[in-house]
């Protein structure tokens, strides 16, 4: 256990003080926000039917620009064989750089959403179940994303393939994701739905994210 | 099965069974083509575009018959180490990303005249469309990385995890409000079709499981031998 603290440590380090982590995804996600309205106008009735599903999209987008990143510099530098030759199971490997991945880069998005949200005249009926769907929902992004960057972890063109991968998974996270923010209703099925499916990645992502480690690292 | 993990065996067995699957595939094809275009009765609310239904249908369940294969084959390749069942899963990708983009094309086709429109996002539309997207994606894994046994073991996880995605096309129309219509032959209590429309159906399904069988067939024998080229490139440079 305290080993896994050691390395969720040394990630959020390394996210906060190399820069470029979690601050890109910030800035890109305020970027798309920013220039939502500026591209479809400023119609307020417009913006606010479009608000959670642009903040939806805007979020899978940010979390999709830094998925690379949660593996390939650590296999690159040989500390993820390091890794896989220690004591902790790589399981718990994948595990840990994905709650890093969630704590520095979708949790901030998902915090700042309904914040951003006041910028495209979001509903306020709607800010708690978007900031709770979203909480949710970008802990499966997190875990997704890491699947994906664990299959592509050592080839060269990975993103492009990351993406294709990676998008049919993010459109069920997508569909119910929007759909939890129609009302203020907080025991909608598809709260529930997308609890379940990060509830579900998070027992079966570390398993196949590590079985894909195992076959580059041998 | 462990016999045919021979890939000599496997060959000889598929040189034997090519031939017949041919001939069973065209007698199907004819007939079933003859039946749903000829004698299949028109529809009493869609007319004759119901005929697109037999092209249609038997598409889509292919596309997904062939996606549970390449799981199923993916899994007993990382459980019991079948030499031929990767291979497999290989090349039944191609053919089954054929049958779904067929599904999906033939649906738009008669989504205009029927619906009003090429394309709508609805569940059934939109899970098809993800199904597609999986066949890619594990196409691409098998691009993407040289070494084949490396290769092998990516493409099992994508194979295994976009398997998720076979129960939600199947009741995509039972769980969400759809506009295409629910299952009316493989459904609890018999199927509710006309006989007179159900057997060409089932003809035509019949007739493009033999053609996928017979693709499959040869599909695995390029496979094979082109990893005997690569493994004789190999001895050659290792000889040199």
């Amino acid at each position: 256990m305290k080993l896994i603290w050691a390395l969720m440590r040394r990630d959020l380090k390394l996210a906060t003080r190399q820069g470029g982590g979690a601050g890109t995804a910030i800035g890109f996600f305020v970027t798309v926000i920013v220039l939502l309205p500026l591209g479809l106008g400023p119609d307020q009735a417009l913006l606010q039917r479009i608000a959670p599903g642009a903040l939806w999209i805007a979020l899978l987008l940010s979390v999709l620009l830094s998925a690379e990143r949660i593996f390939q510099s650590d296999f690159e530098d040989g500390s993820l064989d390091a890794m896989a030759l220690g004591v902790v199971p790589l399981e718990l490997v994948v595990l840990a750089k994905a709650a890093a991945h969630w704590l520095t880069t979708a949790l901030p998005l998902a915090v700042a959403a309904p914040l951003l949200g006041f910028l495209i005249n979001l509903d306020p009926g709607v800010i708690l179940p978007l900031g709770l769907a979203m909480l949710l929902g970008s802990l499966a992004l997190s875990l997704l994303a890491s699947l994906g960057a664990a299959i592509t972890v050592a080839l060269r063109r990975g993103g492009l393939l990351v993406s294709l991968l990676i998008l049919p998974f993010y459109v069920p996270c997508l569909i119910f994701g929007v759909a939890a923010t129609t009302s203020p209703d907080l025991t909608k099925p598809s709260l529930l739905m997308l609890s379940a499916i990060a509830l579900a990645s998070l027992v079966l992502i570390p398993i196949a994210a590590a079985a894909a480690l195992r076959a580059y690292l041998k | 099965m462990q016999q045919f993990a021979n890939p000599a065996r496997f060959l000889k067995l598929a040189q034997a069974l090519l031939l017949p699957v041919w001939v069973a595939a065209l007698v199907a094809f004819a007939a079933g083509l003859y039946m749903a275009l000829v004698t299949a009765p028109p529809d009493y609310q869609q007319g004759e575009t119901v005929r697109i239904m037999f092209v249609h249908v038997p598409a889509a369940w292919m596309a997904l018959m062939v996606y549970t294969a390449m799981a199923l084959a993916s899994a007993s390749a990382a459980i019991f180490r079948h030499p031929l069942a990767d291979m497999a899963a290989k090349a039944a990708a191609p053919i089954g990303a054929m049958f779904c983009f067929l599904a999906l094309v033939t649906g738009s086709l008669w989504g205009k005249p029927m619906w009003g429109a090429w394309w709508v996002w609805d569940a059934r539309l939109t899970s098809m469309f993800v199904l597609f997207l999986l066949y890619l994606g594990y196409m691409a894994v098998w691009q993407a990385i040289e070494d084949p046994h490396r290769a092998a073991l990516i493409a099992r996880i994508v194979a295994i995890a976009g398997f998720i995605n076979v129960p939600i096309v199947k009741f995509s129309v039972d769980w969400w409000n759809s506009l295409h219509q629910g299952a009316s032959v493989f459904r609890m209590g018999g199927p509710t079709i006309d006989e007179r429309m159900l057997w060409p159906l089932l003809i035509m399904a019949l007739a493009y499981m033999l053609l996928f069988a017979g693709l499959l067939l040869i599909a695995m024998r390029s496979e094979i031998t082109s990893r005997k080229i690569r493994q004789l490139q190999l001895a050659g440079l290792a000889g040199r």
